[in-house]
């Protein structure tokens, strides 16, 4: 056990766990944030992916001591208020989703990726978005959702 | 309604829908929970008979809605949110009979004590089965209220109009009072005294109109739960549970003692049950790890590539699905004759969420939050295996995250409610994915074979079908052909012989459907390729269904296709078929490389007749979902296993339709206003798998008769042309 301290969701958080647990379950279980998704354990789905130091990390993989000292964004921290940043709008309008449980890693990986390439090509996107998993089938619209979202954001994080 | 003539009821207490005797013992005699292998709920989905209204459903049109006194509208549903958006539909199609506006009204689904009875969520039978019934209770409650606010107001009830909740004088609309003010809030006892009459569809406002799916933004921004995100007051437990290495196994030694040691964790041991528990789920699966067990298997001699001699030495007694004309006497005159044997693979559901519950006791009552298609069945479950009456289990169904058919089965369910029994405490089961790709219930491996002949003008005058395992639906053809035939032997809903399958099957979407449509709509091309006709030329000469000549036009107008006898080496491919009352042709074009084997589809477009369109854009939505996750039965999926061993556990070997597969998608929906709304969710998968295989022929002359059709057995393909 050890003392981990790190920024989640931009609140300063201090917890005392094992530092070899991952942070999705901390996440699910210490701290209630289950928007988190638990989907393979193997880094295989996405279902997990959050933010560390705006990478995209997938949390079942992620051990505590990883994000010592670092800012964790989960999809609970991605809306200002009620206010929905520009990807979450856009796969609202674009009906980028259907059972939503692949959603928020597909959400989150899109950010740091935009967050990289402001202006990608619907090429890039799909490749990038490759290794995320959907078995309901909307890749089709999740791709228009990320592309009208980046021409919201036109390269600002919002 | 399962097929048992003794469906007599066995548990003790009140229960809202009998269990089986055959049920019963499946869940007792083992001294586990073992799940309805044939699940009762599934006999609508095998025979295609779509529901009356109200069989089976309450006729109280208090149980479906609920009119506030601030004039919000609450309607009850036995369904579930799988994602395919009934959440919309449906509250659309009661906002629709009872003239109020759609953001009025309030849904709550799936929760066993607030909703009417339902048998589950599958078949896309939501819609065309359950909408008529709740359609006429909004239209029975609009003519109530008509009634109670005709005497309020003191106006004859063809006097008045009631628009967004608000009943007013057609003559004078400053007389008017609100469906609210009328039922304060309370049940609506007044009865009509005769069926209230819906809407017919050119009077639509709200159906057939786009409206914004209601689960979008929680679905964004983490806060939909399903569920394993359930935190009951106090908190529950993570519980691990012993599994066995394959199917058929039995545990004959335990070594707890190691687990035991680690902090926080409590193990249960009951019956053959070894459940590992603890408040962090990274932890108990540290615990889990430590325990040591030995098993004695018993796996049958079968193997994914052995099977299909096993599927049909075994088969049963086949039945008659459809026939006319002599098939067996045959003697009409014909060009050229054909034969030949299809083959489909076992597939998983894969659902991104994994069979997850949370159980939790209180006051004696056990009340289960499941992700599942069929919460009321999975209460009769758990009433069975804990000897429960019926007002001590409640099932509340949140969000449930993909359910394709395999979240009928809700092992999960009855594993947490025991557990949560046994200590005490709330428990939560979330299945790893291994456990998931374990005890699925997957759609079953299947044998088809075909004897047919075409005449010297390329009529289809001979058809004798056999499918073995992948069931009725979807399996008689549609063509014009005199002398045919179509023989089931066993479906997909369980084993027809014990030792049938190495695990448990089930429904898949459109269960036996996609595999029907790839040995059919394949065959259909080799006749074509063999007579030196176009394949749409040829589909539409043997075609008389008016409505089936409707799409393939539709399509091929969408899609530019122009008539050229297979393989053209364009690459281009069409396939039909007719599941959940609906009608629909897709064409495809792919590009196969010829030294990998590695075939890309590039362009897809669906033309569709699905009657009513009572959601476009969900529609639309359903389309792409099924083209999409129909690469991956075409292509890719398939589940690998040796004995009782599923060998596929993970992502890494069970390949699921990627973003880099998805071609491009056009949807043409025909415009049927004046034919009831059928399916939407599940016929456009169904030609998936033979419009893929017709293309790769087209581009590349080589016939690929088994599913999925992998670099392997497109490279074998190649090399035996």
């Amino acid at each position: 056990m050890r003392t981990v301290t790190f920024t989640l969701n931009g609140h300063p958080t201090r917890l005392t766990v094992d530092e070899n647990r991952m942070l999705l379950w901390v996440l699910r279980d210490d701290l209630g944030l289950t928007g988190t998704k638990f989907g393979c354990g193997a880094t295989l789905c996405g279902a997990c992916t959050v933010l560390v130091n705006n990478e995209a990390v997938r949390s079942c993989a992620t051990p505590m001591k990883a994000v010592d000292g670092k800012k964790v964004l989960t999809i609970e921290g991605l809306a200002s208020g009620d206010t929905l940043h520009a990807l979450q709008d856009a796969f609202v309008k674009q009906l980028a989703l259907q059972c939503g449980f692949c959603t928020p890693g597909m959400i989150l990986g899109a950010y740091a990726f935009l967050l990289k390439n402001p202006a990608p090509t619907r090429a890039q996107i799909v490749e990038h978005m490759d290794d995320h998993l959907c078995r309901c089938g909307a890749h089709v619209r999740i791709v228009a959702a990320v592309e009208t979202a980046a021409a919201a954001m036109k390269g600002a994080t919002r | 309604m399962n097929g048992d003539d003794d469906n007599e009821l066995v548990v003790d207490g009140p229960t809202t829908f009998p269990v089986g005797r055959r049920d019963f013992l499946k869940l007792t005699s083992t001294g586990v929970i073992v799940l309805m292998a044939v699940d009762p709920a599934h006999a609508i989905q095998e025979t295609e008979r779509p529901q009356t209204a109200r069989q089976g459903y309450p006729t109280d049109l208090n149980a479906y809605l609920h009119v506030g006194a601030d004039n919000r509208v609450t309607c009850f549903v036995g369904k579930v949110e799988l994602g395919q958006g009934s959440m919309t539909s449906l509250a659309q199609l009661l906002a629709e009979e009872l003239d109020v506006s759609l953001a009025s009204v309030e849904i709550v689904m799936g929760d066993t004590d607030l909703c009417p009875w339902d048998m589950g969520t599958f078949g896309s039978l939501s819609i065309r089965s359950f909408g008529p019934v709740l359609r006429e209770a909004g239209a029975e409650a609009r003519a109530v209220l008509l009634l109670l606010a005709s005497e309020r107001l003191q106006a004859a009830p063809e006097q008045l109009v009631v628009s967004a909740g608000v009943v007013s004088v057609k003559t004078d609309p400053t007389r008017k009072v609100t469906y609210g003010q009328l039922t304060e809030g309370k049940r609506i006892e007044r009865t009509l005294g005769r069926k209230a009459t819906v809407k017919p569809s050119n009077a639509f406002a709200i159906v057939g109109k786009a409206a914004p799916r209601r689960d979008a933004i929680a679905k964004v921004t983490g806060k939909a739960k399903y569920a394993g995100d359930i935190v009951p007051p106090g908190g529950a437990l993570h519980a691990r549970i012993l599994r066995p290495p394959s199917h058929g196994a039995t545990m004959t030694q335990v070594d707890t003692s190691a687990a035991e040691k680690l902090p926080g964790v409590r193990v249960i041991r009951d019956g053959d049950m070894v459940a590992i528990l603890h408040q962090h789920r990274d932890e108990a699966d540290a615990a889990l790890a430590l325990v040591k067990a030995q098993f004695a298997r018993h796996d049958p001699p079968v193997d994914n590539e052995t099977i299909f001699e096993h599927l049909v030495q075994r088969a049963p007694q086949g039945q008659r699905a459809a026939s006319g004309g002599e098939v067996a006497g045959f003697s009409g005159a014909t060009a050229q004759t054909f034969k030949a044997t299809y083959r489909d693979s076992y597939m998983a559901h894969a659902p991104m969420e994994t069979h997850s519950a949370v159980a939790a006791v209180d006051d004696g009552k056990v009340t289960v939050w499941v992700g599942t298609q069929t919460p009321f069945p999975v209460k009769n479950q758990i009433m069975g295996a804990l000897r429960l009456p019926a007002d001590k289990v409640r099932v509340i169904t949140p969000f449930v995250g993909g359910g394709f058919g395999g979240k009928s089965a809700s092992r999960q369910a009855v594993e947490a409610a025991r557990l949560a029994v046994l200590t005490g405490q709330p428990v939560r089961v979330i299945f790893g994915r291994d456990e998931e790709f374990f005890y699925d219930t997957f759609r079953p491996a299947a044998v088809m074979t075909i004897a047919s002949a075409i005449d010297a003008s390329g009529a289809i005058v001979l058809w004798d079908y056999h499918v073995y395992a992948a069931g009725e639906r979807g399996a008689a053809h549609f063509y014009n052909i005199a002398n045919h035939q179509t023989m089931v032997y066993g479906g997909w809903s369980g084993a027809p012989v014990a030792g049938y399958h190495p695990f448990a099957v089930g429904p898949w979407r459109a269960p036996g459907a996609n595999t029907n449509a790839f040995a059919r709509e394949s065959h259909i091309d080799v006749m074509a390729a063999k007579a030196g006709i176009d394949p749409v030329a040829f589909r539409l000469k043997n075609l008389t269904d008016t409505r089936m000549i409707g799409t393939v036009q539709a399509a091929a107008k969408a899609f530019g296709w122009t008539p050229k006898a297979a393989p053209s080496g364009r690459g281009v491919g069409v396939a039909c078929g007719i599941d959940a009352g609906t009608y629909v042709t897709l064409m495809a074009e792919v590009v196969v490389d010829k030294a990998t084997g590695h075939v890309q589809v590039k362009r897809v477009v669906c033309a569709q007749d699905q009657g009513v369109v009572v959601n476009r854009e969900g529609t639309l939505q359903q389309v792409e979902g099924c083209i999409t996750m129909g690469l991956g039965y075409t292509l890719s999926e398939e589940i690998r296993f040796k004995g009782g061993e599923v060998l596929d556990k993970n992502f890494d070997t069970y390949q699921l339709p990627r973003f880099s597969w998805v071609p491009t998608i056009e949807t043409v929906l025909i415009d049927a206003p004046h034919i009831a709304a059928a399916g939407a969710g599940e016929p456009a998968i169904v030609p998936m798998g033979a419009v893929v295989a017709n293309a790769i022929y087209d581009a590349v002359g080589a016939r690929i008769t088994q599913l999925p059709m992998t670099p392997a057995r497109v490279t074998q393909a190649l090399a035996h042309i």
